[in-house]
């Protein structure tokens, strides 16, 4: 099959971008997304042009690494299903297709389809996380954990820091990913001591990296790859009030979490 | 240069050796241990679980990846399962128990106190990792639920879902987030370590590149911690994710560290097979999977019936016939060997006949698919949006794929390699694992290093060592960060005809078929020849193109496969070197009537070490001697 594509090419952080059209033939529908652009990329380091820069590691869904805008949607138009993990099959052969990088204030742009999602992890280093020092922890099974809880805190737990959520977002919020992660450690026994602190400075760091308020409009819900539901943000709104009201939140100026 | 292999396994009886070493080590005052500043390079489950605790321990830290966050490490995608003697199954499991099936799935090649150790720490790990709120899976009653892998008999895994690699890595990265927001690590994200920095015989810094915009920098400092993971890729195509590669653990060897048993590779039973030459990787299917697919071929020859209409007597459950005892979970090297055995008779199914199926039908009928679903739910989608087939309907395909690297960096029981000051753990090391590893024991690995040895053993090491003060204007320092530099330049600078991607290739399927499930003496040395002319090519026509002062794809490409050109020598060098079969190095020469491994303890029993003399030029051998005092070393048989 072939394909007809318009990538955004954008030199460094501070050029200016735009997208070029690129003509792809001798694909076949058994080939993945990206080793679709592998090939585009053969041909352009073929032809003495740059080839196309765009993160990606695992290509199996679950490093969180890829991820592009494909037609206005993030991941693309398969559900459930990251950039990587997208086969061409889910294209008419002669497609034409426009990719973009993730677009959102706190995720600038570093290189064409390369953003820079660091405030994803500065946001776990301000409480995500449960403070166990290495050696003092207690005997595995001297807690039971219900299993739908531990269920339930799976299914959280499985956000893979993508960051589809915030360039599906009209506002650009990152609050499902926040979510996904003060449900999966809110959820479990261990997680309980810091629950009220965690929301707090997860939700002041979210603000302070510039990532838009939630309005609900589920649209992170739909684009992202792991499925991650939207009761997970209903679930920090209720822990998060709680923690404001038990006075914890006074040092949490923004509102993006509890709007 | 002579090069000592002190294994420094401490004396005394098998089960006290570790609590015995402990008691000795040296410690670091804690006043001064924020004096100390740390390197760990790698944030995958050796390299975030060391990074978190040495911090916590009030070091200072400074780690770094390839990867834009230290979440993508390449431990993210491990799926199955990680191995722990805690017996909550009360089926007979024990910390020897543990210690044996690893010592015998690795066909008698790993060192015994090491191992030993690894079991003994196995129990605790799962502490740890339940208290960071890793969602393990629990039984109805809450408490913690195990699965069987592989080459065992027991039911010891610990895992969460199919994700267990991502749980327990998202476990130790916000350990690792805790101590960056704290300010006791820094984290250097988008880096890759380019070289390893020797000041007076000790290990002193690391060169990097930033990713970015390209920039060479030096950092020193006390000591440095490699935790880079394995060199599979060296076969282009494998389970690995695409950065993987030998780059870190090839420059330390090329500035003194002995490498051990590069040729001990694993080639994995179950992945899905490739669909064309476009292939870019290959996807794992989690060995869980053979606890309720059972694995069959057709008995005929060129049968291209659908697998729903081959009755039960036209197939050949060929594992359960050969091996009734251990059945479709014997360890990976056997069901890997065999898979290829019954496509090379032309028993294959799938596109090429380079296929075994993988059939849930029973289990589904016995369990109901409701309950497989729960089981390997997110595995089989996988697999469904890989291959538009359902694994509900119809048995998956599956055929072997590179997937693990044994061997790695020499290191000492205290985990430090032949340059002093440089410790190595995780996959880049060679330790445990012997000649084959068995399944859901590489993360155990890995955190056991991290979390439990590494923190103490390196303080022994900086009690003790004399460390001048240095600085980035060290004359030393400098000329390491010239020679990155100037590598750098040379492969812009060669402007040939090919591109990088074209070398990777070639070298993966030379590998692949001199070098992987089966070798013998004169495929090896047509290898070795091949190789050095194919390096010379390289040097001679790859284009690379874009600028080194930029984020370029290629130029990290290239500097990895330029490594991988040399390192792939010394892997072919290494099998043609070990005259016998053991594990997963399949050595045709040598082989029992039934067609199993036939080791050669007498002249083998030892594990070997090369030291490095020059691009082209032959390694120095070394050989630490195996001493068995536990066990016997036996033919092992699973039958
Ligand atoms: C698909 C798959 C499934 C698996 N499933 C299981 C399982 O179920 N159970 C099990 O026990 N094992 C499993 N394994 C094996 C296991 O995942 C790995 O052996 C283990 O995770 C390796 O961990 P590590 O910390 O040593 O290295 P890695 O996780 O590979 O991390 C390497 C780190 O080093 C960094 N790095 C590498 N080179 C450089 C450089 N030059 N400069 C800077 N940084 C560098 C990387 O950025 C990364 O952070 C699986 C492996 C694969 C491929
Ligand atoms: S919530 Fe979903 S879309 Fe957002 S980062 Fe996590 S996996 Fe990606
Ligand atoms: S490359 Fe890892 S999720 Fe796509």
């Amino acid at each position: 099959m072939r394909v007809t594509l318009h990538v955004w090419r954008q030199a460094g952080p501070v050029a200016l971008g735009k997208f070029v059209r690129y003509d792809v033939s001798d694909v076949s529908a058994d080939m993945s997304f990206l080793e679709m652009l592998d090939v585009l990329n053969q041909q352009l380091i073929g032809r003495r042009e740059e080839p196309i820069a765009f993160d990606h590691d695992c290509r199996e869904g679950i490093c969180g690494a890829c991820g592009m805008v494909i037609n206005g949607r993030p991941h693309g138009p398969q559900r459930a299903t990251t950039t990587c993990q997208l086969h061409l099959r889910s294209f008419p052969d002669g497609a034409e297709l426009w990719i973009e990088p993730w677009r959102a204030r706190a995720f600038p742009v570093l290189k064409d389809l390369v953003v820079d999602r660091s405030a994803f992890d500065r946001v776990i280093q301000a409480g995500g996380f449960i403070s166990v020092r290495t050696g003092s922890a207690p005997e595995a099974n001297s807690v039971a954990v219900a299993k739908q809880d531990a269920d339930l805190a799976m299914d959280a737990a499985a956000c893979i820091g993508c960051g589809a959520c915030v360039a599906a977002c009209p506002n650009a919020s990152a609050l499902l990913f926040v979510a996904a992660k003060v449900s999966h450690l809110g959820l479990l026994p261990q997680g309980q001591p810091e629950r009220a602190s965690r929301v707090v400075n997860m939700v002041t760091q979210m603000d302070a990296e510039g990532f838009g308020a939630c309005t609900n409009h589920g649209e992170c819900m739909a684009a992202c790859p792991k499925e991650i539901s939207i009761d997970f943000i209903a679930r920090l709104n209720r822990d998060y009030v709680k923690a404001a009201v038990r006075g914890k939140a006074h040092a949490a100026q923004g509102n993006g979490g509890a709007a | 240069m002579t090069m000592e292999l002190r294994s420094n396994s401490p004396g005394g009886p098998l089960a006290e050796k570790w609590e015995r070493h402990r008691a000795e080590l040296r410690l670091v005052n804690p006043a001064n241990k924020r004096k100390h500043h740390v390197i760990v390079v790698g944030t995958g489950l050796a390299g975030a679980s060391a990074a978190a605790s040495l911090a916590e321990l009030g070091y200072t830290v400074s780690c770094f990846c390839f990867q834009d966050s230290p979440r993508r490490a390449h431990s993210i995608a491990a799926q199955g399962g990680i191995n722990a003697a805690k017996n909550y199954q009360n089926d007979g499991d024990s910390v020897f128990r543990l210690f044996y099936d690893t010592i015998k799935g690795g066909d008698f090649r790993s060192r015994e106190a090491n191992v030993y150790r690894l079991a003994e720490i196995s129990a605790r790990i799962i502490d740890q990792c339940v208290a960071q709120g890793v969602p393990f899976a629990r039984e109805y009653g809450g408490l913690l639920a195990n699965r069987s892998f592989g080459g065992v008999q027991v039911s010891r895994t610990f895992y969460a879902r199919g994700q267990t690699g991502q749980q327990l890595l998202l476990g130790a990265y916000q350990a690792l987030c805790r101590q960056i927001g704290a300010g006791q690590v820094r984290m250097y994200p988008r880096t890759e370590m380019l070289d390893v920095v020797v000041v007076d015989g000790q290990a002193r810094g690391i060169i990097t590149r930033n990713l970015v915009d390209g920039k060479i920098s030096a950092h020193v400092a006390d000591a440095v911690v490699l935790a880079t993971g394995g060199y599979s890729n060296v076969y282009y195509l494998s389970t690995n994710a695409k950065g993987c590669n030998v780059t870190a653990i090839w420059r330390a060897h090329k500035r003194g560290a002995a490498l051990a048993n590069p040729c001990f590779t694993q080639i994995h039973p179950t992945c899905i097979p490739p669909t064309g030459h476009h292939q870019a990787k290959l996807t794992l299917m989690s060995e869980s999977l053979r606890n309720d697919g059972r694995i069959w071929v057709p008995l005929r020859k060129g049968d291209a019936r659908a697998p729903g209409d081959i009755p039960e007597t036209e197939r050949d459950y060929y594992l359960e016939r050969r091996y009734p005892s251990y059945g479709n979970l014997v360890p990976r090297d056997l069901a890997s060997r065999r898979a290829k055995e019954v496509c090379d008779e032309g028993r294959g199914v799938g596109p090429g006949g380079h296929g075994v199926y993988l059939d849930f039908r029973d289990a589904i009928a016995r369990l109901g698919e409701a309950a497989i679903a729960d089981r390997y739910g997110n595995l089989f989608q996988m697999y469904q949006r890989i291959t538009a087939e359902s694994p509900y309907r119809a048995p998956m395909r599956i055929y072997p794929a590179p997937h693990y690297t044994m061997g790695g960096l020499w290191v000492d029981y205290n985990l430090m390699s032949t340059i002093p000051g440089l410790h190595v753990i995780g996959e880049a090391n060679f330790s445990d694992h012997g000649a084959n590893r068995l399944g859901a024991s590489a993360l155990m690995q890995g955190l056991a290093d991290g979390y439990f040895i590494l923190p103490y053993t390196i303080g022994d090491y900086l009690a003790q060592a004399n460390l001048p003060k240095l600085d980035a204007t060290h004359p030393a320092v400098r000329q390491t960060g010239a020679q990155v530099a100037d590598r750098a330049r040379k492969l812009l600078e060669v402007n040939g005809r090919r591109s990088v991607d074209t070398f990777h290739r070639e070298l993966g399927r030379l590998m692949w078929d001199r070098c992987g499930m089966s070798r013998n003496a004169a495929g090896l040395k047509d290898a070795i020849q091949k190789i050095c002319v194919l390096r010379e090519e390289f040097w001679d026509d790859v284009y690379v193109g874009g600028r080194g002062a930029d984020l370029n794809e290629a130029l990290e490409q290239a500097g990895r496969v330029s490594d991988f050109l040399e390192f792939a020598e010394l892997m072919c060098r290494d099998a043609l070197e070990r005259d016998e079969s053991c594990g997963c190095h399949f050595r045709e020469e040598y082989q029992t009537p039934e067609g199993e491994a036939r080791r050669d303890d007498e002249r083998f029993g030892h594990v070997a070490a090369w030291e490095f003399t020059g691009v082209g030029k032959t390694p120095l051998l070394h050989t630490e001697p195996l001493q068995f005092e536990a066990v016997h070393p036996s033919q092992r048989s699973y039958t």
